[in-house]
């Protein structure tokens, strides 16, 4: 939702830089292991867009740590928003769930930022439809705080205190070029993010 | 701002593959187990049927239940039209039951523009069809089917349909299909060519921006997709060709035709089909027939449509562009 991906004009500082998110990801990866004692029946759903580049690497880090195959996929939840009467309708991007499905699965929700939980909460909602896993989690690569709704991440890249005046964007290279998170300030006609 | 979809000429070539691209995404939720979408809950769709109509209505009501809206069929048979009610106050009672859109198929070409254009309703019109001049959903879901053949449903996405050659063979005059085809195709880059009996080709048709065959042989060849129509004999008040048995034998579809298109080629039909006029059942039976294909991919397309329409504050495509004379 905070990935916005205007150029960095204003003066955005990288609170991560691309080491630091490997890192990250790294520990997030262990942690799924061993919160879910092996991740047998793990399958990680990212949440376009940069959610889903989160996953496919979280599935490489889970391969490298157990050798075997992670099943990974996309979760568009454009269809689910509770905002979608405020802003003209938007393009919807790609659900791709893995062959094997998700019914009595352990889902790791991948996402950028967890902010609202408005999102989450359409995520949920979406992957109700879609089966019954055995139980979700939620894996973020930044959490900002400002919850709107009774959610919270299972696995936390780096916890991030923000004003609501703040804005949290991040870079991953395969959308943007370079891996960075970077922490600005609204400028004051706050830019449509999409 | 476009509230409506009214004509296929209205739609630019990034609106057409904007629709395209979400039809893609629609046709996902078909293979799942919960075939339904919470988009469009608390919407309201009427489908305002002044002309009888199986698929399309069905087809619209399947994408309008699919997306969660509530749905009021209205035909104009057994309705107070029969008593006599005009258009406008049809209009205005469906404005008072609260119609966020109403898709309408009438006999009169040009009763969607004028529905849309009126003030009588607040919602989006979608036309369905109106007489012979346009039936906008169905010249996107043949786009759709074209664009999924021949460049594929992974590799389309994002694409149009820039330099491949489709024909479209048959009743050209009364066919609001073939109209709402022409511009749209071309719009997406594609060449289209028009095959029909001299006396089945609309006055005016040097200026559509397509060329004019009146051998199917001689474009068999070189085309990508062959669109047949049916032969519209309730629209027949003359006599336009001297036999059907002429017709089909040189304007028909079999399968000795058929071995003349490219190996890639597809044949479509709009349907209904008749089997042994325009389209034998050898060609209607292959693998290289689309028509159940079009079927699935309509309701698709319309999910798309009623989405970009309804689904948000505002409408997802760009601002009409203005009017010509010509699709008034």
């Amino acid at each position: 939702m905070d990935a916005q991906h205007d150029d960095t004009g204003n003066a955005a500082r990288p609170v991560l830089e691309a080491p630091d998110i490997a890192r990250v990801l790294t520990r997030i990866a262990h942690e799924i292991v061993e919160r879910a004692k092996g991740a047998d029946d793990v399958v990680l759903l990212g949440i376009p867009t940069r959610g889903v580049f989160l996953a496919r690497r979280l599935a490489d880090k889970l391969e490298q740590i157990t050798g075997r195959k992670t099943p990974v996929g996309s979760l568009d939840i454009t269809m689910y928003r509770d905002d979608l009467r405020l802003r003209p309708a938007r393009a919807l991007a790609r659900t791709e769930i893995p062959g094997e499905g998700i019914e009595g699965s352990l889902v790791v929700l991948v996402d950028d930022v967890l902010f609202s939980g408005r999102t989450i909460r359409a995520a949920l909602d979406a992957l109700g439809d879609i089966g019954r896993p055995r139980a979700v989690q939620l894996a973020v690569l930044v959490d900002r705080g400002h919850r709107e709704l009774p959610i919270r991440a299972d696995y936390v890249g780096k916890n991030l205190p923000t004003s609501l005046r703040e804005t949290v964007k991040v870079q991953l290279a395969e959308e943007d070029g370079r891996d960075a998170v970077l922490l600005g300030v609204k400028q004051a006609a706050p830019a449509d993010p999409r | 701002m476009k509230r409506h979809l009214i004509s296929a000429a209205d739609l630019t070539r990034d609106d057409a593959v904007l629709i395209l691209d979400t039809a893609e995404e629609m046709a996902r939720v078909a293979d799942r187990p919960i075939k339904k979408l919470p988009t469009l809950r608390g919407r309201t769709v009427v489908n305002l049927f002044f002309e009888d109509s199986t698929r399309t209505r069905i087809s619209f009501e399947a994408a309008a239940k699919r997306l969660s809206a509530d749905v009021i069929n209205f035909s104009a048979k057994g309705s107070s039209v029969s008593k006599g009610e005009s258009l406008k106050d049809t209009a205005l009672t469906l404005e008072a039951m609260g119609a966020d859109a109403v898709v309408i198929r009438h006999g009169a070409s040009g009763a969607p523009y004028r529905l849309a254009t009126s003030g009588w309703i607040d919602g989006a019109v979608v036309n369905a069809g109106d007489g012979t001049h346009e039936h906008p959903t169905q010249a996107l879901l043949d786009a759709f089917t074209v664009r999924r053949r021949l460049v594929g449903p992974e590799a389309g996405l994002g694409r149009d349909l820039e330099g491949r050659r489709i024909t479209i063979v048959g009743d050209i005059l009364h066919s609001r299909v073939a109209r709402s085809n022409v511009h749209l195709l071309t719009t997406l880059g594609a060449h289209v060519t028009l095959v029909a009996p001299p006396t089945l080709v609309p006055v005016g048709v040097e200026q559509w921006p397509c060329d004019v065959s009146y051998s199917l042989d001689d474009v068999l060849a070189t085309s990508d997709a062959v669109m047949m129509l049916r032969v519209q004999r309730e629209r027949m008040n003359a006599a336009y060709f001297p036999t059907e048995r002429e017709y089909s034998r040189r304007y028909g579809l079999d399968g000795e035709r058929m071995a003349k298109m490219p190996e890639h080629a597809v044949v479509m039909h709009p349907g209904p089909m008749v089997r042994g006029m325009e389209i034998t059942a050898e060609v209607a039976d292959s693998d290289r027939c689309t028509v159940v294909e079009q079927v699935a991919n309509g309701v698709s397309i319309r999910m798309a449509v009623l989405y970009l329409l309804l689904g948000g504050a505002d409408t997802a495509l760009s601002a009409a562009p203005a009017r010509t004379e010509e699709n008034k």
